[in-house]
């Protein structure tokens, strides 16, 4: 349903879709505070992401054919007004994000009751939901202000969330602290970027400064703007070198909240960045199709390798997951390198069944640190046979990781290396699949440490509680359903891709100036 | 039914149903019943793609039946029933997964119509099979799976790599005749020749195949190989190469067998050996030499299979499998060694025994190509075999000096099926229509005429004359226990010095070439480990302001392209 022409009277509940999807959550976080218990809050957080994830649903289903949804908040039309605008993109990463915080939650009730003091649960069922709030208003929003407010709530409700894995660890308090002066720093320099694209173009509407871009060529300031932004954005995705908040934010953060913020907090970021390098500064500038090839590409190569190695001779299960998470994130930004359609669909149809990979890795270290307390290798020997269906899960998810043909994994990768063939470079492709074998040694490490070894002395058979389990084979279900259905996704992906590369169509208002 | 699903899946529905039954005679029924069912249906099964899948814009071909894909697919159930009857009394769920998932991925392979299917059943065999080889449970042979394993997926990745880089030339996937000169052949060629243990890529079959179970081996004997075989007969038939390659493959391994003392392990040479002549008929790719490269391929599982189920036999009761403790079994197992010699007879390519009917549909081929040379190479490694597999096994098996050992008779399994076996060969050698008929092209070919029958004893009983006469007369040195009945007695001395030396040289070269790289590796994986290792630089936690550093170096970068462009 493309609405071009906004009726801005007998508006159905239907039309209020795209600020119900933001709304739900961010009235929900006070609520669960005032309510002040814990069940209840649990409760709250459930339904209202729940809600957000059935919406975002509806959303999807209108934008399938390309078209977009424009909302206009409070009526104020565009350019002056804040826009909301949903498009096969970024609907699909709200059906991704709450899909994700949908199954977290029940996965959350049960492992943070060993993680995180029981006064301290209610808040921070509140700042899940304000994390979550504000990574839909990150996808759903056609303003770019607008994108660093949410940006900002749900990066604060996030360090809150990482330094609550100090009650079992108390680096979880200086990782937060690094991410927080890490994330402080990317969001000053993604406002910064904001502010000299508002000089050169004296508007925040993200399709307005698109098209003004466009007619006015590019400058000093411009350019300046691109490259803040990439950097401060670039943060945030845990690129290569500015990667160095992840592993340990993912490390000593609680489980659940790892899972989370692996399967969606980098990928929203990701999604801002190819909203901005495509929809904003479109690749007929030069600068911006150099700075892909030459910043983006490389660094996402040696990421690939750098942190696969790293994640081989890692000890820790959990941060082996996190340096995985980075070399993975090295696939995206070679799709998005690669600066083709396919290249995009790749990149895009990656974050998703990425994300839904580490979901159900991190939900399975998660059950797994539940009884053993730790994630280090030596604490989880012969859990093969002490614990069958978390180990079957993780299994699963780490073949997905390896992109074994049968699991979304591999759809992404191979819409990857089909891009790399496009293009003509072999090389890449090559590469691809190099990585790959590395992954398949990570993975190697922790099924024989699963089921190679024999199990602790006395250690009897005791499976994850069923709020962790059902959610944990859910992701490793859909893990292997994406796999067979690959087209779902990458019709999707490509659709966002394609609608991504094409100019949007300037807005209504513009064409009277 | 058989239009609902492709056999291969057959035989996973079978290996999924296994772990829930508890009774290990049911399981063990299961294991024999599948293969007779998926020996009916491919009898049945009509002509042409069966059964296809669109699989993100590819459509995949699950079952393509011809002739050449229905011989070996047949031949694959009867080696499956036969080889799963052999291990009737193992109660080792791995192993009865294993190998109805590995026969099953190998006549899924046979059947599929384009190269990612050929990929995805590729990788089938690989993992399923290497649990035959784990399944002794020993930290030797868990190192031997890791190396096999590590050389079939290899081979695999390999194969799709060819497959993405062929589509990326030709736009097609499909599994057909296909020219060497582009990358991708190339790639799809090599995959084949590692699966087909080529010289020099051969060394994981001698490696694994004697250090799998017993009933493990002679599963793992029937089916790599000659899916190899299969591949290169549909994929590269009539490149020249492969005569060449197929005619070294025939002549190496013989040396290599004289020496070896481990029984198994000559066999598995003289499995490389064998696979040469299916290599060459695939080389000189005429219509009689594609026969005889299908027909050979079907009398070698039945031959092959039934040497390794007598020396395992041996090795079940007495322990072991090398030559020098073993002798005068006859006693006590005259039935094996019956079998055995049947096996051995029809691998020698006697007269009256499959060996015979098929082998020389190569040479005839071959001779005819005016491949003389070939031919004359072909002719050495046939005395060759009969030696090393047609007198040496059984001779120092079950004949020989008394070794002492008085082991009870095989099981009842076992005989039936070693029997089931020999039969076979013996019906393929005597009456050998049926077979003919199955082949992928017309046979006009009489292998019982008197030149053939003549020319082959000849050179049976000269080898064998020459065999007794060396062996009765003692001119031969004690301790290598073998003749090379090929040579004119003038060499006996100096043959076997040379063909030591020369693998002295070739052992030497091989373990310091192995030795070089290995230790390159270790270097390198410790260099990574220093830097990438948890405490290594690229790991470790950084301070703060190092971070911050490196994102002005990264803005600084990023301005700097943005600048310059």
């Amino acid at each position: 349903m493309a609405t071009s022409e906004i009726q801005h009277t007998a508006l159905t509940l239907h039309d209020q879709l795209p600020i119900l999807q933001v709304a739900i959550p961010l009235l929900a976080a006070p609520l669960c505070v005032l309510v002040g218990q814990r069940h209840a809050a649990w409760w709250i957080a459930f339904i209202s992401s729940f809600a957000a994830f059935v919406i975002s649903c509806l959303l999807l289903v209108q934008v399938t054919d390309g078209s977009y949804i424009s909302y206009e908040i409070g009526g104020w039309a565009p350019p002056l007004g804040i826009e909301y605008r949903v498009d096969a993109l970024n609907a699909f990463m709200l059906f991704l994000v709450s899909g994700i915080a949908t199954l977290i939650l029940p996965f959350a009730s049960a492992s943070i009751g060993q993680e995180v003091p029981e006064r301290n649960h209610t808040l921070l069922y509140s700042c899940f939901l304000l994390c979550l709030t504000g990574l839909l208003g990150v996808l759903i929003t056609g303003d770019a202000f607008n994108v660093f407010v949410f940006l900002e709530i749900s990066s604060l409700s996030t360090y809150v969330l990482v330094a609550q894995g100090a009650y079992r660890d108390k680096r979880a308090l200086t990782a937060a602290y690094d991410y927080l002066i890490m994330g402080t720093i990317g969001a000053t320099f993604f406002v910064i970027g904001l502010g000299f694209l508002y000089m050169a173009t004296g508007t925040l509407n993200m399709a307005d400064i698109a098209a003004r871009i466009a007619e006015q060529g590019d400058n000093r300031t411009v350019r300046a703007a691109f490259a803040f932004i990439l950097v401060g954005m670039g943060l945030k995705v845990a690129i290569y070198p500015l990667h160095h908040w992840l592993p340990n934010a993912y490390t000593f953060a609680p489980s659940a909240i790892t899972a989370f913020l692996a399967a969606t907090a980098t990928k929203v970021a990701i999604y801002v960045w190819l909203r901005f390098m495509f929809g904003v500064f479109r690749p007929d500038f030069l600068f911006d199709v150099y700075t892909l090839q030459f910043i983006i590409l490389p660094f996402g190569l040696i990421a690939m390798f750098a942190a696969s190695f790293v994640a081989i001779f890692q000890r820790d299960f959990k941060r082996m997951l996190a340096y995985s998470s980075i070399a993975q994130i090295g696939y995206m930004l070679l799709g998005i390198g690669l600066i083709s359609a396919t290249g995009l669909t790749a990149t895009i149809s990656h974050l998703f069944n990425h994300g839904i990979t580490k979901a159900a890795l991190f939900m399975g270290v998660g059950a797994l640190v539940f009884y053993s307390g730790s994630s280090f290798y030596d604490r989880l020997e012969g859990r093969g046979r002490t614990m069958p269906w978390t180990s079957a899960a993780i299994v699963i998810g780490g073949l997905s990781l390896i992109g074994v043909p049968g699991t979304a994994g591999f759809v992404s990768k191979w819409v990857l290396v089909q891009a790399a063939f496009e293009k003509g470079w072999w090389p890449i492709a090559a590469l691809i699949v190099a990585s790959s074998l590395l992954a398949v040694i990570y993975v190697w490490r922790v099924i024989e440490t699963l089921y190679l070894t024999a199990p602790a002395e006395g250690a009897a058979r005791r499976e994850a509680p069923l709020p962790m389990l059902i959610p944990l084979w859910i992701a490793a279900l859909s893990c292997i359903y994406f796999g067979f259905d690959g087209v779902f996704v990458v019709d999707i992906a490509r659709t966002a891709a394609e609608g991504l590369l094409t100019s949007p169509t300037p807005l209504p208002l513009l064409e009277g100036n | 039914m058989i239009d609902m699903f492709p056999v291969a899946f057959l035989f996973f529905l079978g290996a999924a149903v296994l772990p829930i039954l508890k009774n290990g005679n049911l399981r063990a029924a299961i294991l024999l019943v599948v293969p007779v069912i998926a020996l009916l249906s491919v009898w049945s099964l009509p002509e042409g793609n069966l059964w296809t899948v669109s699989f993100l814009g590819f459509d995949l071909d699950f079952v393509r039946v011809d002739k050449l894909s229905r011989i070996f697919a047949l031949i694959f159930c009867i080696a499956a029933f036969l080889g799963n009857l052999y291990a009737w009394h193992v109660r080792d769920l791995i192993q009865q997964v294993a190998a109805l998932l590995y026969a099953g991925s190998a006549i899924g392979a046979v059947f599929a119509g384009d190269l990612l299917t050929l990929f995805l059943y590729w990788e089938g065999t690989a993992i399923a099979s290497v649990f035959l080889i784990w399944a002794r449970r020993t930290q030797g042979a868990y190192h031997t799976g890791m190396r096999y394993l590590i050389v079939q997926i290899s081979s695999g990745v390999i194969l799709l790599a060819g497959a993405a880089v062929f589509y990326h030339e030709t736009g097609s996937l499909v599994f057909e005749q296909m020219t060497l000169g582009s990358l991708g052949t190339w790639l799809i060629f090599i995959a084949f020749g590692i699966k087909c243990a080529f010289p020099l890529l051969h060394n994981w079959l001698q490696d694994s195949y004697p250090a799998a179970t017993i009933t493990g081996t002679v599963i793992l004997s029937s089916f790599t190989t000659k899916l190899a075989v299969y591949s290169l007969a549909r994929g590269f038939a009539g490149t020249e190469m492969l005569i060449y390659i197929g005619a070294i493959m025939t002549l190496f391994p013989i040396f290599y067998a004289v020496i070896e003392n481990d029984l198994r392990r000559v066999l598995a040479y003289s499995l490389n050996n064998q696979l040469g002549f299916m290599v060459v008929g695939v080389g000189v790719g005429t219509e009689l030499a594609l026969n005889g490269t299908a027909a050979h391929a079907f009398a070698h599982i039945l031959y092959k299979s039934l040497l390794f189920m007598s020396i395992g036999a041996v090795l079940f009761r007495t322990g072991t499998a090398k030559g020098s403790e073993l002798g005068g079994l006859y006693k006590t197992m005259p039935l094996t060694m019956i079998f055995c010699v049947i096996g051995a007879a029809s691998i020698s390519a006697f007269p009256l025994f499959s060996g015979f009917v098929t082998k020389s549909l190569i040479l005839s081929a071959s001779a005819k190509e005016g491949y003389y040379v070939v031919w004359g190479i072909l002719l050495f490694a046939s005395a060759g075999v009969f030696h090393h597999s047609g007198i040496k096994i059984p001779y120092f098996a079950f004949f020989a000096h008394d070794s002492g050992l008085r082991p009870k008779e095989a099981p009842k399994n076992m005989l039936w099926a070693m029997g089931m076996t020999s039969f076979l060969c013996i019906a393929v050698g005597v009456y050998p229509d049926p077979l003919y008929a199955l082949l992928p092209y017309e046979v006009k070919y009489v292998s019982y005429t008197t030149e053939h029958v003549v020319t082959q004893l000849q050179l049976l009983f000269f080898s064998a004359l020459a065999f007794t006469v060396l062996m009765r007369t003692g001119i031969y040195p004690p301790e290598l226990r073998s003749v090379n009945l090929d040579s004119d007695w003038t060499y006996r001395k100096f043959l076997p010095r040379v063909v030591m030396n020369i693998a002295g040289l070739m052992n030497r070269i091989w373990m310091a070439q192995t030795s070089f790289w290995t230790q390159k590796l270790e270097t390198i994986v410790r260099q990574l480990y220093r830097s990438h290792g948890p405490e290594g630089r690229i790991a470790r936690v950084w301070p703060t302001g190092a971070m911050v550093l490196w994102i002005s170096v990264f803005l600084g970068a990023t301005l700097i392209v943005n600048y310059l462009s």
